[in-house]
């Protein structure tokens, strides 16, 4: 009986749905490998399920796509429990990467200043959709989208008139990148805590364990204070919790603030890592989109989205091995699907938890 | 003065998918479904006839009949749009999911089949989908005078369609009794109901009607674009949401504003040869201060504009037939 309340309880009623929607991805990307080229579908599967945990350097990847991955995820999440949605994580996350690699490369800053500076600049790209909300009744949505591309636009253009941040000025041939922080200054790199050699990977550093502490801190922020229950009261009902004396506008702009200040330190962590360099292209990076699924799948709970960042991070890796005979956008479908399918979790969970609490009424009746 | 002819017609060039999709967004919306996925849609809409239009090249049978294999490659974007837009009427109307992930997990979604089915298609690591030059509409001596240069330097089938198509949104949106019900379903749809109009039906109605207008978005993005199809439309579908907003939802509006929204667009385009602009000559890379300009233009306007803003009161609101 015991297990019945456990099963009916919103948690697990939560995760079962979650699982269900990741079983139904799956079994769709697998039909979908079947359809382009049944030969070598058992392959591409097993390949992109298992390559994660095949050797200790893919694994190393995946703990290193999978911190930024939290950090955006959390930043959405965190938007969510407010009643917003922070399509602009990317906007926010390119800005934090500017102001990290700026601070670390062109500042000469450690690592640790360079993160605070990322995370300033999320913060501030992060207020303006908030302040627009809350000011002017504009749609968070449009100004995050309008602010994403800005935000590329002006991060292009800063790099592009800073010297001392690009490739070339260290000694590299290409402009069309930043500096190599080995070159340009090796204490703005995250500490690697010899983790490298634990895991043979040069991808592997600190910032899993970072992401990790933060989340707890969003959770402990959330679901422990007053203000988090204020958050999350402004997301519940917004005009119950201004009659409450719940000041919501500027709960809209500090959720928003924070959210940016997450996004934003995803974009250090992943910049700061010393093995990956901002391309100036003209597109957005996919990094703050996929903190979109991240959020989702783990229903914005920030311990949540440790593991469904993780698991997102992980058949990323997977559908990198199966090229070149199947797109690695295979996963992004299989994401999509997996997102599509948690749209209508609710429903999903009402039914998981309506069944088990059935069952459970009845033994109860029946012992009486 | 030909540089003025040369802007303006490749404003109305770029204008026709912002058009296009930001009515699409509005039936949607105006019905009481927040439409997100416009961009997942373009994309679907673009696949499908640039494949058309691909085949219609290799067969030999478009270039003897361009215009005919055109307006049939418009339909299929359409008709392609459309279907793909039932996933998000699905979601959002029946299971009464959140329509904005919905519409994420179809953004998602759209690219993603595209690469892997142009991948499949065209072979590994093709992935731009080549559309043929015949496509082109070409006049007497075009380039050679003000005019000829305004109406045949840019000119494909889709932009008199969509001077088409906004004609009978407006009618159908104003002046039927289709329209008068769809409207009801986005503003109070238990008043609606209450009279015996099917606000699933209606809701699914809108839905699929933008996905239509949406899916010759995409193709038309693509002609505008020039380069083939890659599977993305470069952000134009959140830009016609934009423009939606900014075109308070009203048909002519949105004309209004997908114009003022090209022509910025095309002006960054165009800086360098238009003589009084500033050309920032101390800075590096200044082609992005233009790129930023549309956008910050359209922040500023919106802040403007949304104290009179009229959003359809019910939108993004599941229907729930039993709720009181």
């Amino acid at each position: 009986m015991r297990s019945g309340t456990f099963l009916s309880s919103r948690a697990c009623s939560s995760l079962l749905a979650s699982a269900a929607s990741i079983f139904c991805g799956l079994v769709f990307g697998f039909l979908l490998l079947l359809a382009f080229d049944a030969g070598s579908a058992m392959d591409g599967l097993h390949r992109m399920l298992t390559t994660g945990f095949g050797s200790p350097d893919k694994f190393a990847k995946v703990l290193y796509q999978a911190a930024p991955l939290i950090m955006t995820g959390l930043s959405v999440g965190f938007a969510f429990k407010t009643g917003l949605f922070n399509i602009g994580a990317t906007g926010q996350y390119l800005m934090g990467t500017f102001c990290a690699i700026v601070t670390g490369a062109v500042f000469q800053q450690p690592w640790w200043i360079a993160m605070l500076a990322a995370m300033l600049g999320g913060a501030v790209w992060g207020l303006f959709p908030g302040l627009f909300n809350a000011l002017f009744n504009v749609n968070e949505v449009i100004t995050s989208i309008m602010f994403n591309w800005m935000g590329l636009f002006l991060v292009n253009l800063g790099f592009s008139n800073i010297p001392p941040a690009l490739a070339n000025y260290w000694g590299a041939s290409n402009a069309d990148r930043t500096a190599a922080l080995a070159a340009a200054n090796a204490s703005a790199i995250i500490p690697r805590a010899g983790l490298n050699t634990l895991l043979n990977s040069n991808y592997m550093n600190i910032s899993i364990f970072i992401a990790i502490f933060i989340s707890v801190v969003v959770y402990v922020v959330l679901h422990k204070t007053t203000f988090g229950y204020e958050l999350k009261a402004c997301g519940y009902n917004r005009n119950a919790s201004i009659y409450a004396g719940i000041n919501a506008k500027r709960n809209i702009v500090l959720s928003m603030l924070i959210a940016g200040a997450l996004a934003g330190l995803a974009g250090g962590i992943y910049y700061l890592s010393g093995t990956s360099q901002y391309t100036i292209v003209k597109t957005l990076p996919a990094m703050g989109f996929n903190g979109i699924p991240a959020a989702l799948l783990a229903m914005s709970h920030p311990i949540g989205t440790i593991f469904s960042a993780l698991f997102i991070s992980y058949i990323q890796v997977g559908g990198d091995a199966m090229q070149p005979e199947y797109a690695k956008e295979t996963i992004d479908i299989i994401i999509a699907v997996i997102i599509y399918l948690s749209a209508f979790s609710l429903l999903m969970r009402n039914m998981i938890s309506r069944v088990f609490s059935r069952k459970h009424y009845r033994q109860e009746v029946s012992v009486q | 003065m030909m540089i003025l002819a040369d802007v303006i017609s490749a404003a109305v060039l770029f204008a026709v998918p912002l058009l296009l999709v930001a009515l699409g967004g509005m039936f949607s919306e105006r019905s009481g479904v927040i439409n997100i996925a416009l961009e997942g849609i373009m994309v679907i809409g673009a696949l499908f006839s640039c494949l058309f239009l691909r085949l219609a090249d290799a067969s030999g049978w478009g270039a003897s009949a361009p215009q005919l294999a055109m307006l049939a490659a418009i339909l299929i974007s359409g008709i392609s749009g459309a279907i793909f837009s039932l996933l998000l009427a699905f979601a959002s109307i029946n299971l009464r999911a959140n329509q904005t992930i919905g519409g994420t997990a179809l953004n998602m979604l759209a690219p993603a089949f595209a690469i892997v089915l142009t991948w499949a298609i065209q072979g590994q690591g093709q992935t731009t989908i080549l559309i043929p030059t015949w496509i082109r509409i070409s006049g007497a001596k075009s380039g050679s005078t003000f005019f000829s240069t305004l109406i045949f330097k840019n000119l494909f089938l889709t932009t008199p369609i969509a001077v088409l198509l906004l004609a009978v949104s407006a009618v159908l949106l104003y002046k039927t009794r289709f329209g008068l019900r769809l409207r009801a379903c986005g503003e109070h749809p238990q008043a609606a109901d209450s009279v015996g109009i099917s606000v699933y039906r209606m809701r699914y109605a809108g839905v699929i009607i933008s996905g239509f207008l949406a899916g010759i978005g995409g193709l038309s993005f693509t002609v505008a674009a020039g380069s083939g199809f890659q599977s993305t439309v470069a952000g134009y579908g959140f830009l016609a949401l934009a423009v939606m907003i900014f075109g308070n939802w009203n048909p002519i509006r949105i004309l209004g504003s997908a114009l003022f929204f090209a022509l910025f667009k095309v002006i960054g385009n165009y800086a360098s040869s238009i003589p009084f602009l500033p050309n920032f000559s101390g800075i590096k890379s200044s082609q992005y201060i233009y790129q930023m300009l549309p956008y910050l233009v359209t922040m500023i306007v919106l802040i403007f504009t949304s104290k009179k803003s009229r959003a359809p009161k019910a939108e993004g609101i599941p229907y729930d037939k039993g709720q009181r």
